[in-house]
C-alpha cells in the first residue's frame, strides 16, 4: 500500500532489432477466426504489432478482446487464420500446405516467449511471492534456484515490492499481487507481454501504482498488448489504440487520432461512455 | 455491571480493551441509568458475556463420563487383567503389525491408482473418460466382501493366468491358485476399491481449484504434469484431506473384513484366541483399544497434513494443536483468544 512507485532501473527486453534492416513485426495476426458454438467471437482480425510497441485494444464487453489475446498464446485455439511471433506460427507448424497443430510441449516451449498478466491477478496462492515468480524459470527455463531468486529479488525491486518475497499472496492488496503477477510474467523475459483488463478488479486507489509500473515497462521498450478501460492509459503510453467491435477491428491508428476524433459510430458510442 | 465511580484515571493499555462481547446487551441498560461520562466508559473494567449454558452442559458430560469410567472400573466381567495380559501378546503384534502395513499398502497404492483414474475423468480424450467412469461405477456397485471373494476364488474362473499376444503366443502361465494367495487377494481387492472411491474424491478437489490457477501456469509454459503436481494438486488437498481422512480411518478397520478369508489381521488374531479361551469381551476390548490408538494418532496426522496444506490460505498462522486442544476444552480455553474448534 505504501511502498514508493517504482523508478527506472531497466529491464533486459527482448532481441534488439539488427540495425539498418527494417525491422519485421513481432507479432503478425492475419484473419483470425473463433467461434464458440454458433457465437462469432472473432470475425477476421488482421493486426500487426511492432518491437516495443504498445498497443491498447477497447471495445465492449463480449466484442473479443480477451479472446484474441488468448489465442496469442494459444490458450484457445483459432478456427481460421493465423497468429504469428516472431516469425513462428504459433500452435502450429507448416507444411505442405497444412498447418498441424504442435504437441503441447512446443505449444508449451512457445508460450515461455509471451508473457500474460489476468484480470484476477491468478497467482498461486499456496506459493510465496518469491516461489510464484521462481517457478516458471527454475522449471521451465532451468535456471538455478540460486540466480533465479536474485533476479526475482531484483524484479520486486522494480515493481515497488522489494522485502516482501515471503509473503502469501492473500496476505497482499489487490495493487500488490498485480505487480507481483508482472514480476512472475517478467521473469521468463518474454518477447511480448498481455495484459488483459489487469486494473479492472481493483480499487479505484490502487489502480495508479498498476499502471505506472506498466507506464515504466513500456518506457523500457517492452511490446504490449493491453486491453484496458483506462482511456488516459492509453492516451499517453499506447502507440496504437485498436478498437474491436463485435469480433471486427473496426477502428485503429494512433491513440491521438482514436481516442479524440473516432469515426466508427460504435467507437464514438463506447468512448462516450467510458469518458 | 462494575463500574468504578471515581474516574481515576484509565491505565490499562488501550490494545486490552478488546471488545468481547456483542454490542446491544450492555448498552441499552447503561443508556437507561444516566449518561456516563466519557472518563467513567474509559475507566469501566470489561466483563466478559457469562455463559451459563456451557458450564451446565459441561457439568453434565463430565458426569456421564464418571459414571462410564465408574462402570468400565468396576464391572468385574470386562475383565480388565485379562486384557493387560493380551494387550502385548506375540501374536496380536503381529495381527497387529500386518492390519497397519495392510491398510498403509492398500492406501498408497490405491491413491497412486485413485489420481490417476481422476486425471482421466478429467482429461479431454473421450476414451480414457469413459473408462474411468466404467471403473469407479463397476467398482462401487460391488460390495467390498464380494469383491475379496471373488479374488480369493479367482481360481475357480481361471485356473490359470498368462502373459502372452492377445489370443496368440502365451509365453507365461501360472496356476491362480498359487497367485492369489488370501493376503494378496486382500489386498488387490481393497486396492482396487480404494481407487475407485479416492478418484471421485481427488476429481472433487481438482474441480475445486479455480481454473484460472491453470491458466496462468499455462501461460508461463510449464509443463501440463508440472501444472497438476505443483499448482492444481496442492491446491485441490484442503478439499482432499478430510474425506481422505475418512477413508483411511474407515479403511483401517475395513481390513478386518480379510478375517473371512483367514489374513491373520489384527481382529482375526484375536478372534483365534478366544475361540479357544471364550474370553471373548476382554479379547475384543483389546483389538477395540489398538483401533482407538491407531485411529487417534491418525486423527491428529490429519490435522497437521491439514495444517499443513492450507498454508497461504489465511492471514494468520493457524494454532498448534494444544492450543487447538485447550481452545476446545470448555474449562481451560475461551478467555482471550477464542479459538477455532475442531471443524
Ligand atoms: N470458453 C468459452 N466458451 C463459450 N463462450 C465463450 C468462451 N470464452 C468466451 N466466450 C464468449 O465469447 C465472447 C467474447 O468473449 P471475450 O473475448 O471474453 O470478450 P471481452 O474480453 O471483449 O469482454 C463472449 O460472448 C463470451 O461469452
Ligand atoms: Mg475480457
Amino acid at each position: 500500500m505504501s511502498e514508493p512507485i517504482p523508478v527506472s532501473e531497466p529491464i533486459p527486453v527482448s532481441e534488439p532489432v539488427p540495425a539498418g534492416q527494417v525491422a519485421a513485426p513481432l507479432v503478425r495476426i492475419r484473419g483470425l477466426r473463433k467461434s464458440f458454438g454458433t457465437n462469432v467471437v472473432l470475425d477476421g482480425v488482421d493486426l500487426d504489432i511492432g518491437h516495443g510497441e504498445v498497443t491498447v485494444l477497447l471495445g465492449p464487453s463480449g466484442s473479443g478482446k480477451s479472446t484474441l489475446l488468448r489465442c496469442i498464446n494459444h490458450l484457445e485455439r483459432p478456427d481460421g487464420g493465423f497468429v504469428e511471433l516472431a516469425g513462428e506460427i504459433v500452435g502450429y507448424r507448416h507444411d505442405h500446405n497444412k498447418l498441424h497443430e504442435l504437441h503441447a510441449k512446443a505449444i508449451t516451449k512457445q508460450r515461455t516467449k509471451v508473457g500474460m498478466v489476468f484480470q484476477q491477478f491468478n497467482l498461486f496462492p499456496h506459493l510465496t511471492v518469491l516461489e510464484n515468480i521462481i517457478e516458471a524459470p527454475v522449471a521451465v527455463r532451468r535456471e538455478s534456484k540460486k540466480d533465479a531468486t536474485a533476479r526475482a529479488l531484483a524484479l520486486l525491486e522494480r515493481v515497488g515490492l522489494g522485502g516482501r518475497e515471503r509473503s502469501y499472496p492473500r496476505q497482499l492488496s489487490g495493487g500488490q499481487q498485480q505487480r507481483v503477477a508482472i514480476a512472475r510474467a517478467l521473469a521468463m523475459e518474454p518477447q511480448l507481454l498481455l495484459f488483459d483488463e489487469p486494473t479492472s478488479a481493483l480499487d479505484p486507489e490502487l489502480v495508479g501504482e498498476v499502471l505506472a509500473v506498466m507506464r515504466d515497462l513500456a518506457l523500457d521498450g517492452m511490446t504490449m498488448i493491453v486491453v484496458t478501460h483506462e482511456i488516459g492509459f492509453a492516451r499517453e503510453v499506447a502507440d496504437t489504440v485498436v478498437f474491436l467491435d463485435g469480433g471486427r477491428i473496426v477502428e485503429s491508428g494512433a491513440p491521438a487520432e482514436v481516442l479524440t476524433n473516432p469515426r466508427h459510430e460504435r467507437a464514438r458510442a463506447f468512448l462516450s461512455a467510458v469518458l | 455491571m462494575t463500574r468504578s465511580q471515581a474516574a481515576e484515571p484509565a491505565t490499562e493499555p488501550p490494545d486490552t480493551q478488546v471488545l468481547v462481547e456483542p454490542p446491544g446487551s450492555n448498552i441499552s441498560t447503561a443508556a437507561l441509568d444516566q449518561r456516563a461520562s466519557d472518563a467513567e466508559l474509559l475507566a469501566a473494567k470489561l466483563v466478559p458475556l457469562r455463559r451459563p449454558g456451557q458450564w451446565i452442559c459441561a457439568a453434565a458430560v463430565l458426569v456421564l463420563i464418571a459414571m462410564l469410567i465408574h462402570t468400565l472400573l468396576t464391572n468385574k466381567r470386562f475383565q480388565w487383567d485379562v486384557v493387560g495380559d493380551y494387550f502385548t501378546r506375540g501374536s496380536i503384534m503381529h495381527g497387529l503389525l500386518l492390519t497397519l502395513w495392510l491398510t498403509a499398502a492398500v492406501m498408497v497404492c490405491g491413491y497412486l491408482l485413485g489420481i490417476g483414474l481422476a486425471a482421466m475423468r478429467l482429461s479431454t480424450n473421450p476414451i480414457l473418460r469413459t473408462l474411468s467412469f466404467g471403473y469407479v461405477w463397476l467398482i462401487r456397485s460391488v460390495p467390498p466382501l464380494v469383491q475379496l471373494l471373488f479374488w480369493f476364488e479367482l481360481a475357480s474362473l481361471y485356473p490359470t493366468l498368462s502373459l502372452g499376444i492377445p489370443f496368440g503366443h502365451e509365453f507365461v502361465t501360472v496356476k491362480t491358485a498359487h497367485l492369489f494367495t488370501g493376503l494378496l487377494a486382500a489386498f488387490v481387492g481393497l486396492t482396487l476399491d480404494v481407487a475407485a472411491f479416492s478418484a471421485e474424491i481427488v476429481r472433487g478437489g481438482i474441480l475445486a481449484v479455480e481454473h484460472g490457477q491453470t491458466e496462468a501456469a499455462q501461460a508461463l509454459g510449464l509443463s501440463r504434469g508440472r501444472i497438476f503436481r505443483r499448482i492444481v494438486l496442492p491446491q485441490a488437498m484442503p478439499a482432499i484431506i478430510p474425506a481422505s481422512g475418512n477413508l483411511l480411518i474407515g479403511m483401517l478397520k475395513a481390513t478386518s473384513i480379510v478375517s473371512v478369508i483367514a489374513v491373520t489381521d489384527l481382529l482375526y488374531s484375536v478372534q483365534l484366541i478366544y475361540n479357544q479361551n471364550y474370553l471373548i469381551m476382554p479379547l475384543l476390548l483389546v483389538a477395540t483399544i489398538w483401533y482407538i490408538i491407531l485411529t487417534t494418532l491418525l486423527s491428529i496426522g490429519q490435522y497437521y497434513v491439514e495444517r499443513h496444506y492450507a498454508r497461504g490460505s489465511n492471514r494468520h498462522s493457524s494454532p498448534g494443536f494444544w492450543e487447538l486442544t485447550r481452545g476446545n476444552l470448555p474449562l481451560f480455553g475461551r478467555t482471550r483468544h477464542d479459538l477455532a474448534g475442531l471443524a
